[in-house]
């Protein structure tokens, strides 16, 4: 089974469309995108082992706020994608989707693994009871849980796999993912919600116009099939 | 400004101080915004002379007490453990006097069974006050006798020098056995009344802050345990939490009877 599944692949690879390459620009900007994403982290490592004054009086506070603010971000521009795709015509956005979600689960997971360590000192039980008893600490794991079969088919091989329509369903996982996110962030704040709120403004506006596209796609639809 | 001051051994921990610019530099105080870096960035408009503290209600001689008279008063130094509710920690020289000092120039009636402290409000030196974030001003309350107990530090100075604004300039209280927030700064009127007061922090969320909030890993926050902290600027929460702060031995008999749990 195994193999027979394998030996397809290749197949299923050569039969497949081959994505528009877009303009030359967007190939050498992949890089510097790649880059730009990783100066956040680069800032928490360099503060943690070079330059303790750069991460402040709580260092484990700073990578976690930090790295959580990123995982949001990521995941808001990655929202933004498609939007700006279609109110713009900017095609080429779509080259850099899988990068930006894969950025919002890079984050996340170091957001997780600072809570794990510096916060828990990764005692299992404590953590259990910490999952299980703090809606916001849930709402956050769950959020990360979700994100990670959506970070494992990020492939194209994955894409082709799935098939588009199914791989384009289960993706629509980041809609729950952000809003946990979010949620997560409302939470957790102790009385100054300034912030969350910007968080899920931006977050209603990127799912408000999905639902209003889809809403007013259908009566047409309903035309189409009469 | 230097604020030399003898060391009290008997009322300090062994414990190494931490940084003078940690303690300086990362403070609650919301007045000045409710980023922890906000108020040492923004607290040196703070105007700080003249300064008075209105002391009255149930005492026998009320009066308004000037900062000059206080800083002339036989201050020393106390080396405490501090203890945030959010589940950090440090270790503070101190320098002041004992609350019950101050109490006796005023001398508490019978009634006063409770001792009510409210910060300063100067709008145009602290942005936070737009911010309705709490009910201000903000009004901390103690129970008379842990008011009086000697542990319980009417605060000048910090390090050896006048207090910095972001640490609660000119005067404060610190109460070494309780979360961080019961520990009121820039103090301006303290009444000594007959009820419990409601306090900020309680008014915003009662079930998160009780009236006691007592240094207690037994009783999690809901969104945290507090069964471990901080010890800044440690990566790693590993310092296990100790009931009443490590103070259990001086003032565990103040609630000797009570249920810590529900009076949390």
């Amino acid at each position: 089974m195994a193999n027979a599944a394998l030996a397809d692949k290749p197949a299923a690879r050569r039969g497949a469309p081959k994505p528009a390459r877009g303009p030359d620009w967007v190939r050498w900007s992949k890089p510097v995108v790649l880059l730009a994403g990783l100066i956040p982290v680069a800032r928490l490592v360099y503060g943690v082992f070079g330059n303790p004054d750069l991460l402040g009086a709580n260092p484990a506070e700073t990578i976690e706020h930090t790295t959580g603010d990123w995982c949001l971000y990521f995941l808001l521009i990655t929202l933004s994608v498609t939007p700006l795709r279609r109110l713009t015509g900017w095609n080429w956005l779509i080259k850099f989707r899988r990068m930006l979600g894969l950025f919002a689960f890079f984050y996340g997971f170091i957001h997780l693994m600072a809570y794990l360590g510096f916060d828990m000192v990764f005692d299992a039980e404590a953590i259990v009871k910490d999952i299980w008893k703090r809606p916001f600490v849930t709402v956050g794991f769950a959020a990360l849980l979700l994100m990670t079969p959506l970070a494992i088919t990020s492939t194209r091989g994955w894409v082709l796999r799935l098939g588009g329509p199914r791989w384009a369903r289960l993706h629509q996982l980041i809609y729950v993912v952000a809003t946990l996110g979010v949620l997560h962030y409302w939470w957790l704040v102790k009385r100054d919600l300034t912030w969350p709120i910007i968080f899920a403004a931006m977050l209603a506006i990127l799912l408000g116009w999905r639902v209003y596209m889809k809403v007013r796609k259908r009566p047409s639809a309903r035309r189409a099939a009469a | 400004a230097a604020l030399a001051a003898p060391r009290n051994a008997a009322f300090s921990v062994d414990a190494e101080p931490t940084p003078k610019k940690l303690v300086t530099g990362y403070n609650n105080y919301y007045e000045f915004g409710t980023g922890k870096y906000d108020p040492a960035a923004s607290a040196d408009q703070m105007k700080t002379r003249p300064w008075t503290i209105e002391v009255g209600g149930e005492v026998e001689k009320p009066q308004t007490i000037d900062i000059e008279a206080l800083l002339k008063m036989q201050l020393q130094e106390r080396v405490y453990r501090f203890r945030c509710v959010e589940a950090w920690s440090m270790v503070v020289p101190w320098v002041g006097l004992e609350f019950n000092q101050l109490a006796k120039m005023v001398g508490p009636t019978s009634k006063a069974k409770y001792v009510k402290f409210t910060t300063a409000m100067q709008p145009e030196t602290m942005p936070g006050l737009r911010v309705p974030v709490l009910d201000w001003p903000y009004v901390e309350g103690l129970r008379i006798d842990e008011a009086m107990h000697p542990l319980t530090l009417l605060t000048l100075g910090v390090y050896g020098e006048i207090l910095p604004n972001q640490n609660g300039a000119p005067v404060r209280i610190i109460v070494p056995w309780k979360y961080g927030f019961k520990s009121v700064k820039s103090i301006v009127k303290i009444e000594f009344v007959e009820q419990q007061p409601g306090t900020a922090w309680n008014k915003a969320a009662a079930n998160e802050y009780g009236f006691y909030s007592n240094v207690n890993p037994n009783v999690d926050h809901p969104r945290w345990t507090q069964k471990r902290e901080r010890a800044l600027p440690a990566l790693f929460a590993s310092r296990q939490t100790e009931i009443f702060n490590g103070y259990g031995d001086q003032v565990a008999s103040l609630y000797a009877g009570m249920d810590l749990k529900s009076n949390f």
